[in-house]
């Protein structure tokens, strides 16, 4: 494309919203549903159980250590299928850009959904591209939606966490978050460091084909692991209490954290998920994950207990317990 | 600082029994900074004293202890056209008499987030045409950095960074805690404040107000060795400046540090929220350095000063209440809704109390 | 009012380091430690060297608290 930067004609429906979508969302996301160009999209579902997701994607920078936000708005959409106990099968991917948006970004961030859309066995089959006037958007915006089937067998729900489970986490917390602030206060990382964004969808496939038993599932994104275990904690009015010393984060991030007042509970994670198991199937659960590329760490962080519903406890390293609650309001930088 | 979880444990129980061993009444024990109130907090370290044993916490936060005024000031500036204003997170949500640095950002004031005062000078660089004014907040631990980034700024000829400065000195605090009615056994004093100045400063404590007081590092093993430093000095009736953070904080403190500081600032008589006026407990620009001082050399208009009806905040900044005792806690007053600083800041005792719970566990 | 990490200078000239914090790095001024050196641990607060970490008191209180692990087995 000749043309450097997104105008608004791009958005307007005419001859080069044709043209952005000829020549770079079809050639990148090509199967049959897409390539008919209707406004929606024919597919074929085996069965009925369907879950449904849809998600915005706002993420600033565009492109951080690890992914952007392309790579997000796919495997963020899928991931959330895979939490709700289904495969995910069709995307579709709403584009709110800015006029002025270097064409050549544009280019990247698709290549990013491409692949990532590759990796996670998914297809993107329709989509919607708006162009706003200069200023009205940060650069740009994208949303996905999502179609997945139920696993069979499978039940996942919040509250069926109860007292005896094990809550396993899949690896290391906050290398998201911290991938993506470091920039912004002069931190430069180690490249050990980078982005978690990651398609879960086959690993926890697996996870719920050999562990249909498994209970809840929920990935710590925006919030983090401590909002997650609060909300079930409040859902299915249950205590969880969690370890310290068990919890997985790495020195390095806990080095930015203790720079800047920030807490690793509370980040954010997109390439992670949180599992609440019986604990007779634990072993099978952590064998399961940890043959997967995106659970090698995978590991249990605490239990589901009888007494104080509602409330998540941390057992501390000295010994003592500390209660963890919601996230209130974003984390900023402070002296104190 | 340990190595293995054990240790760490084994450690913990060693300090645990023995202040229960050496505990035989009731003891207030104030921890003066903030940082270590969450320190407290995080590590649970409640659970391994014995109930005799209150840890109050006292004035040292910052944020907590900045006026209204000040914060009205800050957000008179931001309306201006002309302003940068760069901050550190901690003053983003702060409550002022009618509005907040955050609700100023989100209609459009040009509030930036800044993790060291220096990067106000790259921001001055870039924008010739505006003013940029830093809003120096925080004890001596953090009036060195602002006072340094004057110089480096009064060195390169900046013309357009500004400093409002609420910088206010702990010693001092002290003193009026003391003098006032309020009953404290044993004090648990900053760490890095004493990195800062030292030991001396503090020995009006033992000689005056036969209160003991340990200097304490932030760990967990830190803060539970310095209560044990305390209870040993109260059960043997001793009052004495002791130091458990020495290799961190010399005796002498920094003087380079305090050099820079006496370069830029001068002390005066400043308001803390709570304890009132205190003379000889706050900071302000110099003569010298007199054109990088916001207030001096930039008109603004600012609002009249209004405090929040039913807030306890000064109440609590003395450890004179618990912030479960102020009727707004946890229902009209949030971390999500602030009415009073102590909600605000993360260190600020009513936000520790409502985010951490009363810090014992049931179990 | 006092979040402050131990690091490690791995470059200095004139008053700007470059300090290493378990793998993660930052340039921090030196104004207010003029006197440290490459290889020195200090601590940072705010963008600032603020003081030197005595490694001697520092293995000392290691060594301490170590052994008063050792006394809780006794009981």
């Amino acid at each position: 494309m000749k043309d450097e930067r997104i105008l608004l004609a791009h958005g307007n429906g005419g001859k080069l919203s044709h043209k952005l979508v000829d020549q770079l969302m079809r050639p990148a996301f090509s199967n049959t549903a897409l390539d008919e160009l209707h406004d929606g999209a024919k597919v074929t579902v085996d069965r009925a159980d369907l879950a449904f997701t849809t998600d915005s994607y706002v993420v600033k920078p565009l492109f951080f250590s690890g992914g952007d936000i392309g790579k997000l708005a796919v495997c963020g959409t899928v991931n959330d299928l895979a939490m709700s106990g289904a495969q995910a099968r069709y995307l579709s991917a709403g584009f709110i850009i800015e006029e002025g948006f270097l064409y050549s970004d544009l280019v990247r961030i698709v290549e990013s959904m491409r692949s990532a859309a590759a990796e996670a066995g998914v297809k993107i089959v329709t989509g919607d591209t708006k162009v706003v006037e200069n200023g009205a958007a940060d650069g740009i915006f994208i949303n996905t939606a999502g179609i997945g089937v139920l696993i069979e067998g499978v039940s996942i729900s919040p509250i069926r966490a109860c007292p005896g489970q094990n809550i396993i986490v899949t690896g290391f917390l906050g290398d998201h978050a911290i991938a993506i602030m470091s920039e912004r206060y002069g931190l430069s990382l180690p490249v050990t460091v980078t982005s978690d964004c990651a398609p879960l969808n086959m690993m926890i496939g697996e996870l719920l084909t050999e562990v249909p038993e498994i209970a809840v599932l929920r990935d710590p994104t925006r919030g983090g692991l401590a909002t997650v275990l609060k909300e079930i904690a409040v859902q299915a009015r249950v205590g969880i209490m969690v370890d310290e010393a068990t919890i997985p984060v790495r020195p390095e991030v806990l080095a930015v954290c203790n720079i800047l007042g920030f807490d690793p509970l509370y980040l954010a994670n997109e390439g992670k998920a949180v599992i609440f198991v019986e604990a007779n199937y634990t072993e099978k659960a952590l064998a399961t994950l940890r043959r997967h590329a995106y659970g090698s760490d995978a590991r249990v962080i605490g239990q589901v207990i009888a007494t104080s519903p509602g409330q998540v406890g941390l057992r501390t390293a000295i010994g003592g317990v500390r209660l963890l609650d919601t996230l209130a309001n974003d984390q900023l930088p402070r002296i104190c | 600082m340990m190595t293995s979880s054990k240790d760490l444990k084994r450690t913990a129980n060693f300090f645990s029994r023995e202040i229960s061993r050496l505990v035989d009444r009731p003891l207030r024990l104030m921890e003066v900074c903030g940082t270590h109130t969450v320190a407290i907090f995080k590590s649970g370290i409640r659970q391994l004293l014995p109930l005799e044993v209150e840890l109050v916490s006292g004035p040292g936060c910052p944020v907590c202890v900045t006026s209204n005024a000040y914060l009205d000031t800050a957000i008179a500036y931001s309306r201006q056209d002309d302003v940068i204003i760069t901050t550190f997170g901690d003053m983003l949500r702060v409550p002022g008499s009618s509005s907040s640095l955050s609700v100023q950002k989100a209609k459009g004031a040009d509030i930036r987030i800044v993790y060291s005062p220096l990067e106000s000078l790259d921001i001055a660089a870039a924008n010739t045409t505006k003013k940029v004014i830093f809003l120096a907040v925080g004890f001596e631990t953090t009036a060195p950095t602002a006072a340094a980034t004057v110089l480096a700024a009064a060195d390169a000829g900046v013309d357009n960074f500004y400093v409002l400065s609420a910088h206010k000195l702990v010693p001092p605090a002290l003193r009026a805690l003391c003098s006032n009615d309020v009953h404290l056994d044993g004090l648990l004093l900053p760490g890095h404040v004493s990195a800062i100045i030292g030991e001396m400063p503090y020995q009006f404590l033992a000689g005056d107000f036969a209160v003991p007081a340990v200097i304490a590092g932030f760990e967990a093993l830190d803060i539970l060795q310095a209560v044990y430093m305390l209870v040993k000095q109260i059960a043997a009736g001793k009052a004495e400046i002791e130091n458990q953070y020495r290799r961190i904080a010399r005796s002498e403190g920094n003087p380079d540090a305090c050099m820079v500081m006496k370069q830029v600032y001068e002390v005066e008589d400043t308001v803390w929220r709570g304890l009132g006026v205190i003379s000889g407990s706050g900071l302000r620009v110099n003569g010298k350095y007199r054109r990088f001082d916001a207030t001096s050399n930039l008109t603004v208009e600012v609002e009249p000063t209004v405090e929040p009806c039913g807030c306890l905040c000064g109440e609590v900044l003395r450890g004179v209440v618990k912030p479960v005792d102020c009727s707004l806690f946890g229902e009209a007053c949030r971390p999500e809704q602030p009415i009073g600083s102590c909600m605000v800041s993360l260190e600020g005792a009513c936000a520790a109390w409502y985010r951490y719970g009363s810090g014992r566990w049931p179990i | 009012m006092c979040l402050a990490v131990p690091a490690r200078i791995i470059e200095l000239e004139d008053m700007l380091s470059t300090v290493d914090i378990s793998g993660v790095n930052r340039k921090v001024s030196m104004m207010l430690l003029p006197d440290a050196v490459v290889g020195d641990y200090v601590l940072v607060h705010a963008g600032f060297a603020i003081q030197k970490v005595d490694e001697a008191e520092a293995k000392q209180t290691m060594e301490l608290l170590k052994e008063l692990a050792g006394y809780d087995d006794k009981q």
